[in-house]
C-alpha cells in the first residue's frame, strides 16, 4: 500500500483535479456568506436554527463523501456508515453530557458543608445521567467520559475498529456484493438494537440529549456557536474532500477503481485486494464517526433510532441522486436531498389540492423520495452528477462492448454485452 | 358460660313460642337444637366468631344440615327475633313471608314478616360455608357436583378438607373422579396431615409429578429461614457469606438486627455526623476545606468518635471480623426435618423432569419460530435464491399479505370465511405487485445486483410510507378464527398454541409447494432452465421474460401468504415488513442460495438460535437479536455459502 502514496504526480495534483480547487473555493464563499447572514455574526438574515441545519448538512455531505468513496469508486455498498456516524455522535456526546453534567453537580455540591469527595460527585453525575434507565452506576463504557481528548480519540477509533474487524472479517471470507450489503445492514441493526436496551450503557432508547450545550460554554449564546460549527463542519469537510481527492487520485485511486470494476481481474495482477478494500472501509468509517461527532453537537439530541439501517439506506440514497463515482456528486445529492427532505417534511412546502384529495407533502415526500430513487436509478445512473457531464462533455472511457458509464462500471464486461 | 347461654335460649324458646301465629314447627327437632346452641353467633354474623358454628353444622351429620348451610349461604334463612327460632322463608304475596320449618322444609304457612329477622351472611361467611359445603358435595349423587366440589378444595383448601375428603373416596364410583379425589387428597395429607410418615409417603408418591399444584404444596414445606449463631445447631444447613446465596451486606444487616453487630458507618451517616460537628470551620480539629476525600473523613470521624461525640467507626475490616466469628445457617420452617428433606428430595427430582420438560417447550418454540422465519423466507428463496434477484421490498410484501387480510375481516365478519378468503386474494395482491415490479424496474436491472437492490429499496421506502398514508400508524388487528384460539397442552409445562401449529403446517405447506412448483411442473422446469442459461433456454423455445415474470410473481405472492399468517401472530402495521427483512435474508444466506432444504435448515438453524438465546437471557430479547446477528456474522466467516452449498454447474449460474 505504502508505495502508492510515494509515486510521484506526473503535474501538480490540483491541476490534475480542478474540480477541487472550484470546490473548495465555493465552500469558503459559502461558509463567508452564511456567516455574514447570521445571527451570530452578521446581519441576522439567516436565523440560528438554519444555520445549524447547514451546519449539520456540511457534516451529511461529508459522510456522504465517505459513503460515495466506499461505494462508488470501491463498489462496495456498505448500509453500514450511518452507524459509524452515530457511533461517533455517541463518542462525543458521551464527553459533552458528562461534562455538563459534573459541572452542575459540582455547582451543587458546592453549596453542602462539606467539600465534596471524588466518589460523591461521581455518583451525583452518575445518577443524572442514568437516572432515566433506573441506573445510578456508571458502565464500563463511560471509563473514558471525564476526559475530552480520550472521547476525541474514540470517536476515530471506535469506529474505525469496528470497520477494521467486520471489514477483515467479511473480505477475508471473500463475501462481496448483495451479500456484503445484507451483512452491513445486519452489522447496523445489530448495534442499533443493542444500543435500544436500556442496560446497554448508553441511556437505552432516551439516547443522549442537551448535547447543543457546550460545557464550560453556558455564556456564549447559541447563535454564536452555531456558526462557529458550520466554520469546524466547513472545514472538515473541506479537508475530507481533499483527503478523498487524494486518496483517489493517483496509482491508489487506479486500483480501487479496478476492484470495483473487476475484483477478481486485480487479484490475479498481484493485488492484495483485501487491503485495499479493508484501507477503504476503515477509512471511510473514520471519515463518517467524525463527521457524527460534528453533526449531533448541532443536533443536540442522539439516540438509537438514529443507527437504524434506514438511515444508512438514505445515504446510499443521497449518493445514488448526487452521482457515484464523484466526490462533488455525493456532496451535491447529500446536500440536495437532506435540504429538500427538512423543506417537505418540515411542513414549509404547499400542499397540493388535487379535489378529491389534498396531497400533504409531510406523508407524501418519502414516496416521492422512493420513487424518484427508483427513477435515478433507472434513468440516471450518473444523478445529478452527470449534469456536469453534459457542460464539461465529458465522455466514459471507450471500453468493448457496450457503454458501461459510472453508473454501469460495476459490471463485468461479460454482464454487459446485452 | 356457653351452657348458661343456651339454657337461657331455650328457655326463651319454650316461653315465647306460644305468641307465634299457626306455629307447628318441631323446635325439638336435632337440627333446630344445634342451631339453638349456636344461635348467638349466628345471629352475630361476623366473620371472626362464626367458625365453630358452621364447623358443627358440617360435623353434625344431620340430613338437614346441608340444607340449612345452602339456604343460609342463599340469605334464605331468617330467625323470629323474640324466640330466636330458626326458619327458612321466602317472600310471599302483600309483603308476607312463606315459612318453612328448618327440619324436613315443610311449609309452617305465611306470616307477617315483622317479627323475623333476616340472616344475611357476609362474603367472608358465605365463603366459609361453602367450605363446609363441601364435604355434602363431595358426596352428592351428582358426579358434576362431586368435581364441582374437587375443583373449589383444589382452589381453595383448608385442614377441614382432608377428612371430608378420606370420607369420600371409597364410595366414588367414577374412576377419573376417583383418581381425582386420591390424588387431591395426597395433596392435602403433604400440606394438612399431622403423621409425618403419611406425610412423607405421599411427598414420595409425587416424585416426578409435573402438575403445578405438587410444586405449589411442595414448596411452603421447604421454606427456611436464615440465621446466625455462635455455633452451628442441629439440623440446620450452613451457608457460606460472600456468595450468591448471601452477600455481605444481607449477613451483615442480620448481624446489626440481632443486635450481634453495629451498624457500619455508612459515608451518609459519616458525612451527616460531620456537618453536625463542624464548630468554627474546623471538626474535631480538621479544616473543613481538606475533607475532600473518604481517608480525610473517616480520620476526622475516627476522631469525634474518640472523643466521645460520635458512634465508635466500623469499617469493612471490623464487618469482615464480625462475619468470620459467627455461623450462618438455614434452617427449616414449613414442617419437620425429616418432612422439608422428603420434600426437597421430591422437589429437586421434580426439578430435573421440568427441566427436561421445558427443553422440550422452548423446542417447540424454536420450531415454531423457525416456521415463522420460513414462511417469511420461502418467498425470498425464490426471487433471491433461484433467480438471484435481491428484492428489499420483501418485506413490504409480507406487510401488503397482511393488510390484505385486515381488509378483508373488515368486508366479511366471519373469521373462518375471511381467512379463506383472504389467502387467495393476498397471492393475487402480492403476485400482481410482484408482477408490477418486474416489469417496471427488476426485468432493466439483470446483471445489475447493486442497483436491483438499490431500487426495489427505493419501492419499499414508498410502499411503506403508502400503508402508512393509507392505514395510518397504529396497528392493525387480524383476528384468527375461534378454532385456531387456544393451545395444544400436553402437561403442565409443555403447550403449544394452536396458531403455532398452523403456521408450522402451512410451512410444511408451502414446502411441498415449491418443491412440486419446481421439481413438478412445466413452470418449475421452464425456471430452472431460465436461471442456469437464459440463452440457452431462449433457443428451446422458452420465453426468459415472460418466466422471470411469473417466477418473480411466484415468489411475491407467497410473501403475500406468509403475511397473512404472520398477521395472525404479529400486529400488523406498516412497519412489519422491516422486522422480517434481515431475518430473511440471514435465512436465505445461512441455508445456502438457491437450495430449499437449506433454507429450511436456515430458518431452523436462526429460529434455534434466538429461542436459545432468549431462553440464556430472557428479560431481553433485544439482546438475543443482536447476538443471533453477530452469531450469522460470524457463521458466513466459515461457511460463507450457507450450510448447503452448491456445487459445480449450479453453483455459476
Amino acid at each position: 500500500m505504502a508505495d502508492i502514496a510515494l509515486t510521484p504526480p506526473r503535474r501538480p495534483f490540483v491541476a490534475r483535479y480542478p474540480s477541487v480547487i472550484i470546490f473548495i473555493g465555493l465552500l469558503a464563499l459559502f461558509t463567508i456568506g452564511v456567516t455574514v447572514l447570521s445571527e451570530g455574526f452578521g446581519i441576522g438574515v439567516i436565523s440560528t436554527s438554519f444555520v445549524k441545519t447547514l451546519g449539520k448538512t456540511l457534516c451529511l455531505c461529508l459522510v456522504a463523501l465517505a459513503m460515495d468513496l466506499v461505494w462508488g469508486y470501491c463498489g462496495i455498498l456498505s448500509l453500514g456508515h450511518m452507524a459509524f456516524f452515530g457511533i461517533g455522535g455517541y463518542a462525543i456526546g458521551m464527553w459533552l453530557m458528562y461534562a455538563r453534567t459534573e459541572i452542575i453537580v459540582r455547582d451543587s455540591l458546592a453549596a453542602a458543608p462539606l467539600p465534596p469527595t471524588p466518589q460523591e460527585i461521581s455518583d451525583g453525575i452518575a445518577g443524572q445521567i442514568f437516572g432515566v434507565v433506573g441506573a445510578s452506576e456508571f458502565p464500563p463504557i463511560w471509563a473514558v467520559a471525564h476526559s475530552l481528548p480520550l472521547q476525541l480519540a474514540a470517536v476515530v477509533l471506535v469506529p474505525g475498529l469496528i470497520a477494521l474487524v467486520f471489514g477483515w472479517l467479511a473480505f477475508r471470507s471473500r463475501v462481496t456484493g448483495v451479500y456484503l450489503s445484507i451483512l452491513t445492514q445486519a452489522m447496523t441493526l445489530a448495534l442499533a438494537l443493542y444500543l435500544f436496551q436500556n442496560d446497554s450503557g448508553l441511556r437505552g432508547n432516551n439516547g443522549l440529549s442537551g448535547l447543543q450545550n457546550l460545557p464550560g460554554l453556558g455564556h456564549v449564546p447559541q447563535s454564536t456557536l452555531s456558526v462557529i460549527f458550520l466554520w469546524a463542519s466547513a472545514l472538515a469537510l473541506g479537508l475530507g474532500y481533499l483527503l478523498c481527492a487524494w486518496v483517489v487520485s493517483g496509482k491508489f485511486g487506479s486500483v480501487i477503481r479496478a476492484i470495483r470494476d473487476d475484483e477478481a481481474r486485480v487479484r490475479f495482477l498481484g493485488y492484495s485486494v483485501e487491503a485495499y478494500k479493508l484501507f477503504i472501509f476503515t477509512f471511510t468509517a473514520i471519515l463518517a464517526g467524525i463527521a457524527g461527532a460534528l453533526y449531533y453537537p448541532q443536533a443536540g439530541i442522539i439516540n438509537p433510532a438514529e443507527l437504524a439501517p434506514i438511515a444508512s439506506i438514505y445515504l446510499a440514497v443521497w449518493v445514488a441522486i448526487g452521482g457515484r463515482g464523484r466526490l462533488y456528486g455525493a456532496v451535491i445529492g447529500a446536500a440536495f436531498v437532506s435540504l429538500l427532505s427538512t423543506w417537505f417534511t418540515g411542513g414549509q412546502a404547499p400542499d397540493i389540492n388535487l379535489g378529491v384529495y389534498t396531497v400533504q407533502w409531510v406523508d407524501w415526500w418519502t414516496i416521492l423520495l422512493g420513487l424518484s430513487f427508483v427513477a435515478v436509478t433507472l434513468f440516471a445512473p450518473r444523478g445529478i452528477g452527470g449534469l456536469f457531464d453534459l457542460i464539461s462533455d465529458r465522455r466514459s472511457p471507450d471500453r468493448h462492448g457496450a457503454d458501461l458509464g459510472p453508473g454501469t462500471g460495476a459490471l463485468q464486461e461479460k454482464e454487459a454485452e446485452k | 358460660m356457653l351452657c348458661f347461654v343456651r339454657h337461657v335460649i331455650l328457655c326463651s324458646v319454650l316461653c315465647f313460642s306460644a305468641a307465634v301465629p299457626a306455629v307447628a314447627q318441631d323446635i325439638g327437632a336435632p337440627i333446630q337444637t344445634l342451631l339453638q346452641t349456636h344461635g348467638e353467633v349466628i345471629k352475630q354474623s361476623s366473620r371472626r366468631t362464626i367458625g365453630p358454628a358452621i364447623d358443627a353444622l358440617a360435623a353434625s351429620g344431620l340430613d338437614d344440615a346441608k340444607t340449612v348451610l345452602e339456604r343460609w349461604q342463599n340469605k334464605e334463612m331468617w330467625f323470629e327475633a323474640e324466640t330466636g327460632v330458626f326458619v327458612f322463608a321466602a317472600a310471599a304475596e302483600g309483603g308476607m313471608l312463606r315459612l318453612f320449618d328448618v327440619a324436613g322444609g315443610v311449609e309452617i304457612g305465611v306470616t307477617e314478616k315483622r317479627p323475623y329477622k333476616q340472616l344475611k351472611p357476609n362474603s367472608g361467611i358465605r365463603g366459609l360455608i361453602s367450605a363446609a359445603l363441601v364435604q355434602f358435595q363431595l358426596n352428592d349423587p351428582d358426579p358434576s357436583e362431586r368435581a364441582k366440589a374437587l375443583t373449589a378444595i383444589e382452589r381453595d383448601a383448608d385442614a377441614s378438607h382432608l377428612a371430608a375428603l378420606r370420607g369420600a373416596i371409597d364410595g366414588e364410583t367414577v374412576p377419573e373422579l376417583k383418581a381425582k379425589k386420591q390424588r387431591l387428597e395426597r395433596l392435602l395429607t403433604i400440606r394438612f396431615s399431622d403423621d409425618d410418615a403419611d406425610r412423607i409417603t405421599a411427598i414420595q408418591s409425587f416424585a416426578g409429578d409435573l402438575g403445578v399444584d405438587v410444586r405449589a404444596a411442595l414448596n411452603p414445606l421447604v421454606a427456611t429461614r436464615l440465621d446466625v449463631a455462635d455455633t452451628l445447631p442441629e439440623n440446620a444447613m450452613p451457608v457460606e457469606v460472600g456468595t450468591e446465596d448471601l452477600s455481605r451486606a444481607r449477613a451483615y444487616a442480620l448481624l446489626v438486627d440481632k443486635e450481634l453487630a453495629a451498624a457500619q458507618t455508612d459515608p451518609a451517616t459519616l458525612r451527616d455526623t460531620l456537618i453536625a460537628n463542624i464548630d468554627a470551620g474546623t471538626v474535631a480539629g480538621v479544616q473543613v476545606a481538606s475533607l475532600d476525600t473518604d481517608d480525610a473523613r473517616m480520620a476526622a470521624y475516627a476522631a469525634l468518635a474518640a472523643q466521645g461525640l460520635a458512634a465508635p467507626l466500623v469499617t469493612e475490616a471490623d464487618v469482615t471480623a464480625a462475619l468470620e466469628a459467627f455461623q450462618f445457617f438455614e434452617v427449616f420452617t414449613g414442617a419437620p426435618v425429616s418432612v422439608a428433606q422428603a420434600a426437597q428430595r421430591a422437589l429437586s427430582d421434580i426439578e430435573t423432569r421440568v427441566a427436561l420438560n421445558q427443553t422440550a417447550d422452548l423446542a417447540l418454540d424454536a420450531l415454531s419460530l423457525a416456521s415463522i422465519y420460513f414462511l417469511a423466507a420461502i418467498g425470498l428463496a425464490i426471487t433471491f435464491g433461484v433467480m438471484g434477484v435481491i428484492n428489499m421490498a420483501h418485506g413490504e410484501f409480507i406487510m401488503m399479505g397482511a393488510y390484505t387480510g385486515y381488509v378483508v375481516q373488515l368486508f366479511v365478519p366471519d373469521y373462518t370465511l375471511s381467512i379463506l378468503l383472504a389467502i387467495p386474494l393476498a397471492f393475487a395482491v402480492t403476485f400482481s405487485a410482484g408482477v408490477a415490479m418486474e416489469r417496471l424496474v427488476i426485468r432493466w436491472l439483470y446483471h445489475r445486483p447493486l442497483e436491483t437492490l438499490l431500487a426495489t429499496f427505493g419501492v419499499s421506502i414508498a410502499l411503506q410510507q403508502l400503508a402508512k398514508n393509507i392505514f395510518g400508524t397504529q396497528a392493525r388487528p387480524l383476528t384468527a378464527p375461534g378454532w385456531l384460539d387456544g393451545s395444544l397442552i400436553i402437561n403442565d409445562i409443555v403447550s403449544i398454541s394452536y396458531i403455532r401449529i398452523a403456521i408450522f403446517v402451512l410451512a410444511l405447506l408451502f414446502l411441498a409447494l415449491f418443491l412440486f412448483v419446481m421439481k413438478r411442473t412445466r413452470l418449475g422446469l421452464e425456471v430452472r432452465a431460465v436461471t442456469q442459461n437464459p440463452r440457452m433456454a431462449a433457443s428451446m423455445g422458452i420465453n426468459p421474460d415472460r418466466i422471470n415474470m411469473l417466477t418473480f410473481g411466484f415468489g411475491s405472492g407467497i410473501a403475500g401468504i406468509a403475511g397473512v399468517a404472520i398477521g395472525l401472530y404479529a400486529k400488523v402495521t406498516s412497519e412489519m415488513g422491516t422486522d422480517y427483512i434481515v431475518q430473511s435474508f440471514m435465512t436465505v444466506v445461512v441455508g445456502g442460495v438457491g437450495n430449499i432444504w437449506g433454507t429450511l435448515l436456515g430458518a431452523t438453524l436462526v429460529g434455534t438460535l434466538q429461542k436459545g438465546i432468549e431462553w440464556m437471557n430472557p428479560s431481553n430479547t433485544l439482546a438475543a437479536q443482536t447476538y443471533m446477528i453477530l452469531f450469522i456474522i460470524l457463521f458466513i466467516q466459515f461457511r460463507p455459502r450457507g450450510i448447503i452449498a452448491l456445487k459445480g454447474r449450479a453453483a455459476e449460474a
